[in-house]
């Protein structure tokens, strides 16, 4: 099973909603539109020739110049039995940043979601317990957005000058 | 009769007016129990508030991300050859295994190739970890059950492996190992001493330390049955590492994706049944042996080496990997690359990558998008402990508390990995 | 072409006759079958002998800790054979490892929980000012929320620095006063973090 049959059948199955096909450093990557993400993931699971059955990892990346598209979810899925990786992208808007959960697929993205949100604010419809896992739940603001410092602005002790931020 | 009469009524008013129970308290009939944050220290910050039935544990909640340091966000400011100390906290039992895998992945990136040589003494170091890790892991399940000896006395051994490290780096736990295309230092002759003693010492300890407890009734009472998981759950979960090949899913990184030349080495993958405490214990103690078992064979290719590729200990990349001192006070060529390193006026490749290798817990894997600056624009770490510590409250409903606390520290959980 | 290793190449001889050392009786007057001494020393002596550690240990620097309690650089014999995991019974905090800011409440309620006299040792760079992780969500150091005597750095601080760090400690217990805990500067100090 090369890149090239992995898009076949993709572009086969979905024809216009699968897009921007890319093999970086061996790894086939493409992006699909939010609505559609758990449509792909399922055909990716059951196909027969694909077995995509095991997500190795999902989060989140901010860019914040790409208006319209400023989050996007990323899913590495990995075929054990042929021992081929695949990265699937989706994009969504930062003033609306809802996907569809894949936790009832792959009971592993429970918490990575969790985090996803956690981290990036994307709400993932359908999750059954989205609230924030790593930091504290009063926390009002998602951090790893670009837009916010990584440190805490209120501390005294330390004199940004010296540390040269 | 009007007695026992009197007597009721007087238990009747003592519940209603002396103690003031919480609302629906006398209707529920499970306990809430409060495990954690802070553990007898072995285990690490998680918590979990457990609703038992007696001994039973009727449901479990885990919260994690007291220690959570924001290693993501950090790794946005800094370029790539500073991440390394970022990545010795995350795994911090085995954090050359860490440090390594960060260095594949910018090689990966960088397309860097490292000499075989510089493999080889990966390879060594790597596997000098991940029996340090297992070690940990191993000792704490006896430590759990009761039995502390074992712990005790495979911490001297820990000591040998510190010893080979800060002759390596400098430093005995939170090591920085290595460079981006090799090592900063060759392995100096008492490194490979040292190397030679432990080969030397350490198996009869490990049979020592496995005769303890592998058919040891007590152990297998307490450990065969508890947290047991099935392959198909383990795999939906996203299982990776012992935990996984204890569900009976021969998963192993290293021989899927070879990398760092382990596909010139030749070992077995153990492959447990039933996933329980007692399968994990055996894999990995039988990985201990297969580790022992590679860094024969590595040392011995060393040794094999002959010529210009006997002395050669990192790969020639003179934009990536800092040139020696003494050339930079002395060459012109050198300064200027130090110069272009350290102020960051290197061209980086702009690109999305994702490596992963097979650290002490499972695949460790890094995502990093590159967008040609210093920093990376992203990096992600694919931690395993995180993701299969989701399994918990599955693997411990129904069983009883003394059990879950087992299966909590034979899942190798490091908080420092798990909150990242 | 190796880089020249330029540390430890002189080793020095172990010499058993520097290694052992005699501890120092307090001062006082001894005649036959008494010896008088101030009260305060009598006690600091006693406890700082047999001070029972909580190793509050959340990340690397446990693991540096637990070399420690190991045979190699033995704490137990520095009194500290018994170490203990409920604040009730314990003298000594160690807390070793970053404290995030969703763990400060937590160990702010354990060193409540602790009896008097107690002492807390801050082990690594992350308990004593947030270490390398000046980050939205680790405390800058211990000392924002608990008082604390001694401060340990290193990341992680060498077994010996640990040891160091205890030895440390035990200074500080051999020679407090015995009306420390009550007077007002101790009261300040207690109201400056907030706690009665």
């Amino acid at each position: 099973m090369t890149n090239e049959t992995i898009q076949q059948k993709l572009q086969e199955k979905f024809g216009e909603s699968v897009f921007h096909f890319e093999e970086s450093y061996g790894m086939l990557s493409f992006e699909a539109d939010k609505e559609n993400n758990l449509k792909v993931l399922q055909f990716l699971f059951d196909d027969e020739t694909l077995q995509f059955r095991f997500m190795t990892d999902l989060c989140a990346v901010n860019y914040p110049d790409d208006k319209g598209r400023e989050l996007a979810v990323v899913y590495h899925l990995h075929n054990l039995k042929d021992n081929v990786r695949i990265r699937f992208k989706v994009f969504t808007a930062i003033e609306t940043p809802d996907v569809y959960t894949a936790s009832k697929l792959f009971a592993a993205a429970n918490w990575m979601e969790r985090e996803t949100y956690d981290f990036y604010g994307v709400n993932f419809v359908g999750h059954p317990n989205l609230k924030r896992i790593l930091n504290v739940d009063e926390m009002d603001y998602f951090p790893m957005r670009k837009e916010y410092p990584l440190e805490d602005q209120t501390r005294i002790d330390k004199d940004d000058e010296m540390f040269g931020r | 009769m009007s007695h026992a009469s009197r007597l009721t009524k007087k238990k009747d008013q003592m519940e209603h007016h002396h103690i003031k129970l919480p609302e629906g308290s006398i209707e529920k009939q499970t306990t809430t129990l409060n495990v954690g944050p802070t553990h007898p220290a072995t285990h690490g910050v998680f918590q979990n508030i457990m609703e038992l039935d007696g001994e039973r544990i009727v449901s479990a909640d885990s919260t994690v991300g007291y220690i959570h340091r924001a290693f993501e966000k950090i790794a946005e400011r800094r370029p790539l050859y500073q991440i390394t100390p970022l990545t010795d906290r995350l795994n911090y039992c085995s954090s050359p295994i860490n440090n390594m895998g960060w260095h594949l992945t910018c090689e990966k990136l960088l397309k860097v190739a490292t000499p075989k040589r510089v493999d080889y003494l990966r390879v060594i170091i790597m596997e000098l970890a991940r029996i340090s890790d297992h070690l940990i892991c191993n000792s704490i399940v006896g430590v759990d059950t009761g039995a502390y000896t074992g712990f005790l006395y495979v911490m001297q051994y820990r000591e040998l492996i510190y010893e080979i490290y800060e002759e390596v780096c400098g430093s005995r736990l939170t090591t920085n190992i290595g460079r981006i295309g090799g090592f900063e230092r060759d392995f100096t002759d008492t490194a490979f001493r040292k190397l030679e003693k432990f080969l030397a010492e350490y198996p009869s300890v490990l049979k020592e330390f496995e005769n303890l407890f592998s058919r040891n009734r007590i152990f297998m009472e307490r450990t065969i049955g508890g947290g047991a998981i099935s392959a198909e759950r383990a795999l939906s979960y996203g299982f990776t590492g012992p935990n996984l090949r204890a569900a009976g899913v021969d998963y192993d990184v290293r021989v899927h994706s070879p990398y760092s030349s382990y596909q010139d080495f030749d070992f077995t993958i153990p492959v447990g049944k039933t996933g329980d405490n007692y399968d994990r214990f055996l894999v990995r103690n039988e990985e201990m042996w297969q580790s022992l078992n590679i860094i024969q064979q590595a040392y011995r290719k060393i040794q094999d080496m002959k010529g210009e590729e006997a002395t050669v200990y990192h790969a020639n990349v003179p934009e990536y990997y800092l040139p020696e001192k003494k050339d930079v006070y002395t060459k012109m060529e050198a300064l200027i690359w130090h110069f272009k390193i350290i102020m960051g006026e290197v061209d980086m490749p702009k690109g999305e990558v994702y490596h992963s290798v097979e650290g002490g817990n499972g695949e460790l894997g890094f995502y990093l998008i590159s967008d040609g600056g210093r920093a990376p624009f992203r990096l992600h770490f694919r931690r395993p402990c995180f993701i299969y510590y989701q399994a918990y409250p599955e693997l411990v409903t129904g069983s009883m508390l003394s059990d879950a606390i087992v299966t909590m520290s034979s899942l190798n959980l490091i908080a420092g990995e798990m909150d990242g | 072409m190796s880089r020249p290793v330029r540390f430890n190449i002189h080793p020095k001889e172990a010499n058993t006759a520097d290694a052992v050392g005699v501890a120092e009786a307090p001062e006082g007057y001894a005649g036959e079958g008494f010896f008088t001494t101030k009260l305060s020393d009598v006690v600091g002596l006693a406890r700082k002998n047999s001070l029972w550690p909580l190793p509050f240990a959340t990340s690397c620097c446990g693991i540096e800790f637990m070399a420690t309690m190991g045979s190699h650089y033995d704490l137990a014999r520095f009194g500290s054979e018994r170490v203990g995991f409920s604040p009730r019974q314990c003298d000594l905090l160690m807390v070793m490892g970053t404290i995030a800011k969703k763990m400060g409440p937590v160990l702010r309620q354990v060193y409540l929980q602790m009896a008097e006299p107690r002492w807390v040792i801050a082990v690594g760079a992350c308990a004593s000012s947030g270490g390398i992780f000046d980050t939205y969500s680790v405390l800058q150091g211990i000392d924002q929320i608990i008082p604390v005597d001694v401060y340990v750095p290193g990341c992680p601080p060498r077994p010996e620095a640990i040891l160091d760090g205890i030895i440390n400690i035990q200074k500080l217990v051999g020679q407090e006063s015995i009306r420390r805990r009550n007077s007002e500067q101790y009261q300040a100090l207690m109201n400056s973090y907030g706690i009665q």
